[in-house]
Order: C-alpha cells, then sequence, then structure tokens
C-alpha cells in the first residue's frame, strides 16, 4: 500500500544531473575560510550568496530553489555519497544505478522498483523516462519502460502525413510484431517492444491533448523535460516514476561562464514544474529527486573542478518537510577522502530507502541491496 | 541465381552497409569468392573522392565540430568504393572505445578513425601498436600520466583487459610491468582551440621519462619497451581466442556483451577454432582471418542473426533510399550524425572504454521508436533515386497484363529492400497491405503513380518490422 499521496498513488520523479554538480557551489559554505583558500576561481563572493544559516548559502544561481526551500518544500541530503567514491562518470553513474559499488550488474534500481508496482509488466506506462537513451536504473529484463524524446512527436511512423495511411500502417506494424512465441529471444524481445511503443504511445497522446497551463517553462531542455513530465503527471495515465537528465555538470574547464545557467535552468524549471502541478491540483502526491554521481573537488583547478565525491541530493515536493538532512562534509583537511575530496556524511542507498519506504511504500533492501541508514524528509 | 544475390546481400550487409539491387546483380556475376577478395582488398578500389562534398558542407573545415565528422563517417560509410575499410573502422573504433567527451579534442579523434582505416586490416600487432601511438588513445587512458617511477595503470590494464586478452589470463603483476613498458609514451600538446582552431597532437616518445629497468611480463622478462609488450601479448592464445571472438561478434553473429565473455563460452565452438587457427596460420593478419570467415559455412548460415548497429541502420537505410550521393540542399551531414544519436550511438563518444551495448542491448522502446521512425522517413518520398529504381524494377516485372497481384507484390518488395526474410506473421501483415492495395498496376500514368505510392508504402512497412532491425 502507498505509504502516502494524500489517498493519490505516490509519484516519483527522479532528476539526474549529469556529469557530477559541483555541490560545495551549489550549498556554499560561506563563512568557511576553507572554501575561499581552495576556491580562488569558482567561487561566489560573501556578499552575493544566499544565506539560510550561519554556515551556508545557496549559490544566488539557484534562487528559485532557495525560495522553495524557504516554503519548507525542499530536503537537503547533505554530503550524500558511497565509500571510496568511483571517479569515473561512467562507473560511478552505473553504482548509483544499480546500488552495486563492486560489481557490475544489469538490473537498476528504478527498474526493479517498477517490477514491485507492476510484478506481470502490463503497463508499459509505470515507468517513464524522458530523454534520449534508457538510463542504466530503468533497465531491468522484463520490465517494460516507455523512453520518449520529445512527447509531442513520440510514436511510430509520425512521419506519415496523412491520417488514414498512418493508421492503417500502424495496423500492420501491430500484426507484424504481434506474434513472437518461438522465435527466439532476441525476436520475442522485440515483439515486446514494439507493442509497448505502439501502446504506450497511443496512451501518451492524450497528454498534449488535454494539457493546458499558465505556467511558461524557460527555454532549456531540463525545463522542456520536466514539462513533458507535468503534462504526462496530470493526464492521469498511471505513470507511478518519471526519470529525466539533465546534462553538463561536468565542469572541469570554464565552469564560471557555465554553470551559473546550468544551475539557473534547473532550479527554473523545478519551481515551474511545481507550480504548473500546483495549477492542476496534481503536486500533493509527487515526490522529486535530484541526484549527481559525484562531488567536484574542494579545490578548483584554475579553471574548473576535477571530479570528486561528498554530492548533494534534494528532495522537493508538497509532501516534503524541507530543511537540511544528514550533515555537511566536514571542510576540516585531516577528514578529506584521497587528502583532496569531501567525505561523504549518508549512503546514496540510504537516500533511495527513504523514497522507497517512507514515500513509495515499497520494501527497500532487495532493491538497494541492503539495509542503511534513512532520512526523514517526509511530512 | 537467386539465392546467390540473397547471399551477397547478406555479406554486403555484414562487410559493408548494403548494397542496391543494381550493384548486387553485378557482384553476383562476379561470384561470392571472387567478392570476398575485393572486399579484404580495398586497395583496388579507388579512394572516395570528397572535395565537392566539403565544399557544400563548410562544416567539415571546422576541425573542432563533432557531428560534422561523424556525419562524414556515415557519408563515407554510404558512399565507400571500399565498404570493409569502413566497417572495420567501426569495428575498431567498438573495441578500442575512445570517445571525445574527455579531451574535447575532435582532431585526435578524427585522426584515430584515419589510422583505423588505415591499418585497420593489417595485421593485430600493427593496430595494436598504432593505438598505443595514437594520441586520442593516450589522453584516453592516461598514459600521458605514466611516467618513469610513478606508473599510472589505466591504459596497461585497458590494453590487456579490453583490447588484447581479456580478463583472466594476466596478473595485476602483469599490469603493472606492461605500464612500466609504457612509460614515456605520450604526445605533444597541441596548441589552444583558440584563436586558430584546433590541431593535431602527435605521439612522442620522451626517452628520459622511460623506465628502462627489467621487466617480467606473462613470463618473460628484459628490459622491454611498449612494442615488446604488444609482441608478446599478440603470440598468446588468449589474444587470439579474444580477437576471434570480437570478429565473429562484429561479423557473425551477437555474442554476449564483452565483461560476460570470462563467464559465457562462445556459441559457436568449431567457429571460434577455425578463426584461431587462421590466426595462428598467418601470423594475425587479419585479411586471411576474414576471407577465412566470409568464406565459411558459420558465415553464410547467419542471416538476420545480428542486430544492426545504428551506424549500419542509418547508413542501410540511405543507401537503400540512393540519396547522400551529391550534395543536395536538404541534406546535411549533421542529420546524418543526429540519427545514430538518438538510437544510442553517438560516433566517436562511446559512453565509456568498454564501448557500447550491443545486440539487442541496442534496442529499446525510445531505440526501436527512432529506428522505426528514421528508416520509414527515408522512404516518405517516391522520387528518391534508390525507389524509383525499385518502382522501375517492378514494373518491367508485371504478368502478360502488365499486373502484380498481392503475393508478388509482397515478394519482390521484401527482395529489392535487400533479400528481407521475414517469419510468417511479418509475411501475412505485409499481404494484408498487398491486398488491400490490390493488384499492382502500371499502364497508365495514373495507375503508375497509384503503384508507386504503394510500393513506397510497402517499404515503409518492410523497414518498420522487427527483421529490418536484424543485419
Amino acid at each position: 500500500m502507498p505509504a502516502n499521496g494524500n489517498g493519490k498513488d505516490p509519484v516519483m520523479v527522479v532528476v539526474q544531473l549529469s556529469g557530477g554538480n559541483d555541490f560545495m557551489h551549489t550549498l556554499i559554505p560561506y563563512n568557511s575560510p576553507t572554501y575561499y583558500d581552495n576556491r580562488k576561481l569558482v567561487k561566489i563572493e560573501r556578499e552575493d550568496v544566499l544565506p539560510i544559516n550561519d554556515d551556508l548559502a545557496f549559490n544566488p544561481n539557484f534562487r528559485p530553489v532557495k525560495e522553495m526551500f524557504e516554503d519548507g518544500k525542499v530536503a537537503v541530503v547533505q554530503g550524500i555519497g558511497y565509500p571510496d567514491s568511483n571517479r569515473s562518470h561512467f562507473r560511478g553513474m552505473d553504482i548509483w544505478h544499480t546500488c552495486e559499488p563492486d560489481k557490475v550488474v544489469t538490473e537498476g534500481w528504478v527498474g526493479k522498483t517498477l517490477r514491485e508496482l507492476d510484478p506481470r509488466g502490463e503497463d508499459e506506462l509505470t515507468g517513464i523516462n524522458f530523454g534520449v537513451g534508457l538510463p542504466r536504473a530503468m533497465a531491468v529484463p522484463g520490465v517494460p519502460v516507455t523512453s520518449v524524446n520529445d512527447l509531442d512527436g513520440y510514436g511510430l511512423m509520425t512521419g506519415i502525413g496523412e491520417d488514414e495511411q498512418r493508421d492503417q500502417a500502424l495496423q500492420i506494424f501491430k500484426d507484424m510484431y504481434a506474434q513472437a512465441i518461438g522465435t527466439g529471444p532476441v525476436m520475442e524481445y522485440l515483439s515486446r517492444t514494439g507493442m509497448d511503443v505502439l501502446r504506450g504511445a497511443d496512451r501518451l497522446k492524450a497528454a498534449p491533448a488535454q494539457y493546458s497551463s499558465s505556467v511558461e517553462y524557460g527555454d532549456s531542455a531540463i525545463a522542456r523535460s520536466l514539462r513533458d513530465i507535468a503534462r504526462v503527471h496530470t493526464a492521469g495515465l498511471g505513470t507511478r516514476i518519471f526519470y529525466t537528465s539533465h546534462g553538463g555538470y561536468d565542469t572541469h574547464a570554464n565552469e564560471n561562464p557555465t554553470h551559473p545557467k546550468l544551475l539557473q535552468d534547473l532550479s527554473g524549471a523545478i519551481r515551474d514544474f511545481f507550480d504548473d502541478l500546483s495549477e492542476h491540483d496534481a503536486a500533493d502526491n509527487v515526490a522529486m529527486l535530484v541526484f549527481t554521481e559525484f562531488g567536484r573537488r574542494i579545490k578548483d583547478n584554475g579553471s574548473g573542478t576535477d571530479h570528486g565525491s561528498g554530492g548533494g541530493a534534494f528532495i522537493i515536493g508538497e509532501p516534503v518537510n524541507g530543511g537540511l538532512y544528514s550533515e555537511y562534509p566536514s571542510l576540516s583537511p585531516e577528514t578529506w577522502a584521497k587528502g583532496e575530496d569531501l567525505e561523504h556524511t549518508i549512503d546514496f542507498r540510504g537516500i533511495y530507502a527513504t523514497m522507497l519506504e517512507q514515500w513509495m511504500g515499497i520494501d527497500a533492501p532487495d532493491i538497494v541491496n541492503g539495509h542503511y541508514e534513512q532520512i526523514t524528509p517526509f511530512k | 541465381m537467386a539465392n546467390d544475390v540473397a547471399l551477397i546481400a547478406h555479406l554486403m550487409r555484414r562487410a559493408g552497409f548494403g548494397a542496391s539491387r543494381a550493384q548486387l546483380d553485378e557482384l553476383a556475376l562476379k561470384g561470392y569468392e571472387a567478392v570476398v577478395d575485393d572486399l579484404v582488398s580495398p586497395e583496388r578500389f579507388p579512394e572516395l573522392e570528397e572535395d565537392v562534398w566539403k565544399r557544400y558542407n563548410l562544416e567539415l573545415s571546422y576541425t573542432d565540430s563533432l557531428p560534422a565528422h561523424t556525419g562524414r563517417w556515415i557519408y563515407r560509410m554510404v558512399n565507400t568504393e571500399r565498404p570493409l575499410q569502413e566497417k572495420m573502422s567501426l569495428l575498431w573504433h567498438q573495441v578500442f572505445a575512445t570517445a571525445w567527451y574527455k579531451g574535447e579534442h575532435v582532431p585526435s579523434i578524427v585522426r584515430q578513425i584515419e589510422t583505423f582505416r588505415r591499418v585497420g586490416l593489417s595485421d593485430i600487432k600493427t593496430v595494436l601498436l598504432e593505438l598505443a601511438k595514437d594520441p586520442a588513445m593516450n589522453y584516453w587512458l592516461d598514459n600521458c600520466e605514466n611516467h618513469k617511477g610513478e606508473p599510472n595503470e589505466n591504459w596497461g590494464r585497458e590494453l590487456l583487459e579490453l583490447f588484447s586478452m581479456g580478463v583472466g589470463h594476466y596478473s595485476e603483476d602483469d599490469i603493472k610491468n606492461a605500464s612500466r613498458a609504457f612509460t614515456g609514451w605520450t604526445f605533444t600538446q597541441p596548441i589552444p582551440l583558440y584563436p586558430f582552431g584546433s590541431y593535431d597532437a602527435e605521439f612522442l616518445y620522451v626517452a628520459e621519462d622511460h623506465d628502462s629497468s627489467d621487466k617480467t611480463f606473462l613470463g618473460e622478462t628484459g628490459n622491454f619497451n611498449g612494442e615488446d609488450i604488444i609482441d608478446i601479448i599478440v603470440k598468446q592464445p588468449a589474444t587470439a581466442a579474444f580477437v576471434c571472438r570480437h570478429l565473429y561478434n562484429f561479423f557473425v553473429a551477437d555474442e554476449p556483451q564483452v565483461p560476460a565473455w570470462e563467464l559465457e563460452p562462445p556459441r559457436d565452438h568449431e567457429a571460434m577454432e577455425t578463426l584461431i587457427t587462421a590466426y595462428f596460420e598467418h601470423d594475425g593478419k587479419i585479411r586471411p582471418i576474414l576471407k577465412t570467415l566470409f568464406n565459411s559455412d558459420f558465415f553464410k548460415q547467419a542471416q538476420f542473426k545480428k542486430v544492426k548497429s545504428p551506424a549500419e541502420l542509418v547508413a542501410g537505410a540511405i543507401k537503400l533510399v540512393g540519396t547522400y550521393k551529391f550534395p543536395e540542399p536538404n541534406e546535411n551531414i549533421g542529420m546524418l550524425s543526429g540519427a545514430t544519436a538518438v538510437m544510442g550511438q553517438q560516433l566517436m563518444n562511446p559512453p565509456t572504454v568498454e564501448g557500447w551495448h550491443t545486440g539487442h542491448e541496442w534496442i529499446d522502446g525510445g531505440t526501436l521508436n527512432e529506428r522505426v521512425n528514421f528508416a520509414v522517413n527515408q522512404l516518405n518520398d517516391i522520387s528518391k533515386p534508390g525507389v524509383k529504381d525499385i518502382v522501375a524494377r517492378m514494373s518491367a516485372e508485371g504478368d502478360d497484363d502488365g499486373k502484380l497481384a498481392p503475393e508478388q507484390f509482397v515478394e519482390m518488395s521484401l527482395e529489392l529492400a535487400g533479400h528481407v526474410a521475414v517469419d510468417d506473421s511479418t509475411k501475412a501483415g505485409l499481404l494484408r497491405y498487398a491486398q488491400a492495395a490490390g493488384d499492382l498496376r502500371f499502364e497508365t500514368e495514373e495507375d503508375a503513380n497509384d503503384s508507386a505510392i504503394h510500393i513506397g508504402r510497402m517499404l515503409q512497412l518492410i523497414v518498420s518490422t522487427r527483421e529490418y532491425q536484424f543485419a
């Protein structure tokens, strides 16, 4: 049974910041000399930050989220990570996707969750990814997932202009993909995938058609994705997990010109998304998890920052009890991982477990591979 | 004859990116083995002329535009008269996966592919040695940080694990010693991008940074340099097995993903034995191994046993419709680059050093949608040369009354789309369309137009099938 959601099924939105967001530069220890000693270039001056207490302040480019934080809708998970953090993007992201730091496995945590929600794999819209290519987090053999690059253009044979012709082509497509028994695992997989796409696209058509909103999203990839999610969520198609990614956080070089826009686009899109949901009376059963594969190096490299550890995540929404959770990573050099990285203070698998058990109402240990400390960010 | 053409169509899908019907007829006259000989001898055919193409696509003059250069590569796949050369470049790119995103230096990545084009069909030793000296690889796996007294093992490890032998055939000490042998192998720093654009980096051997003490590697001891390490690697049975499994996986039938190779045996032991024997018989020379492969029964019997990679799907569909030959205003290289990217394969930018997950892992709901729509859209315009040719061939094949019955319509369409073999349910679906269309007639202009539209639609249905996802 759902643990939450005001009588409606709880919905989770996962936003992946790809490349490793600079957490120290997002929630800034603005009274710490360590920050200013190590960040000669990639820093925000004290007078420009948005303080939330005597120690910490948001980056001014993150203002919309800071305002939501003041409204009590943002739980900041400080120091999220895992032991001996992997600095490779792909291995690092893989670990976040599979909850398995020591070996390479094929089942992702979101996919495993979808299997709990829809054990017989009957509903291809239970989980939807917005973007190109399915994240490993959603991939589990036999679990149908829909992946949408562009909601308005989504669907098969969209290049066939005439409706009647297209309908005929789709009907034949359906006939051709329908029968697959005994044709071998790959053909069967193709058949199932084709049918899922067909059904999913058919149902998703309803979303853009019924949607209207006074919220005007910004012009960015993450805004388009979150708007697509809002359109599908408000259409009431039964989707329980939405996933999307926002790329470009790998700021080794030129962080000062690039990072502000990332935070502006992201935070603006998040605020617009929740405003949009509220306007549709559809915000009370949505909780968003924003994560990234790692934080960045404490000391900047004269242009940007290299891969580090000890990042930060955010849990956002109406049902959230806003505030700071876990602890900000220690700034004392003797505690630093590898002598140069922020040490994590809470394991990401405990945060997944928090989302799963306290929000989605699903047992977490089998999904996150063990028992980890949780936080209590929900009302 | 029809069987010969079908077999040569299979060969051209695997050793190249497909072939038009006219080309297949020509090749069938030559005979299968002669075609194999030609394929492994690209120097018999002229190099692709790109001057006009470059003049019409000015992006190609920007050395820092990745989509321009990946698009150009697909253009080459479509138009080259040396298809196996491009195919081998794609294979080595998938095996020695090097991505743009780390260095963000386009000339190095482009040059790496040029190197694969140049030496891809030579022998394993040359290929590995060129790879070891390749600036893009050197930076990608940090060999420029591999110093005397401060070894960096990234390149040494992947050389053994992912590029030659596979896990389980060497020790951690072998990795350390191999890494030490490659100390001092670095590259010249290219001049900065601004304001003059990107310039090449060159291989550089820094003797004073090379660790010239003794190393023990795979049981042999000596003052080894990088080249000695590669010499030792290429004699190993594990290397022969690993390379041959890659060739099988790429040209014959899908194997599990590479990390599973130490756990899962090859699907065809006999085929592997044949290839490994050829490897040792010919000292790792690639042409004779491939000749053995293409002429083998296991290859000939493997039609439609491999899921097409996005590059193969895109290049194949474009070859089918006969576009991108001469620059047209609406044919831009960026489109070619973007098409494979949305299907999950951004060329020159693989996700990790392990490369793309291939086989059925190319396909998920999103990518299947992109694949089907891309191919269907290529066939939206029946005035494209490839479609016109197919229509002309069909209109010439009518019966005494000049008409084609639905069954013939389906059979001929499958044949002309590249001898696509389909199962019964697929055929039934296509037949349903053909029956709704009725007999195709070509006598009057109106009939011919209607028939052309039906043929175009039939081809769209064929490229949307499950079977079309396979090569």
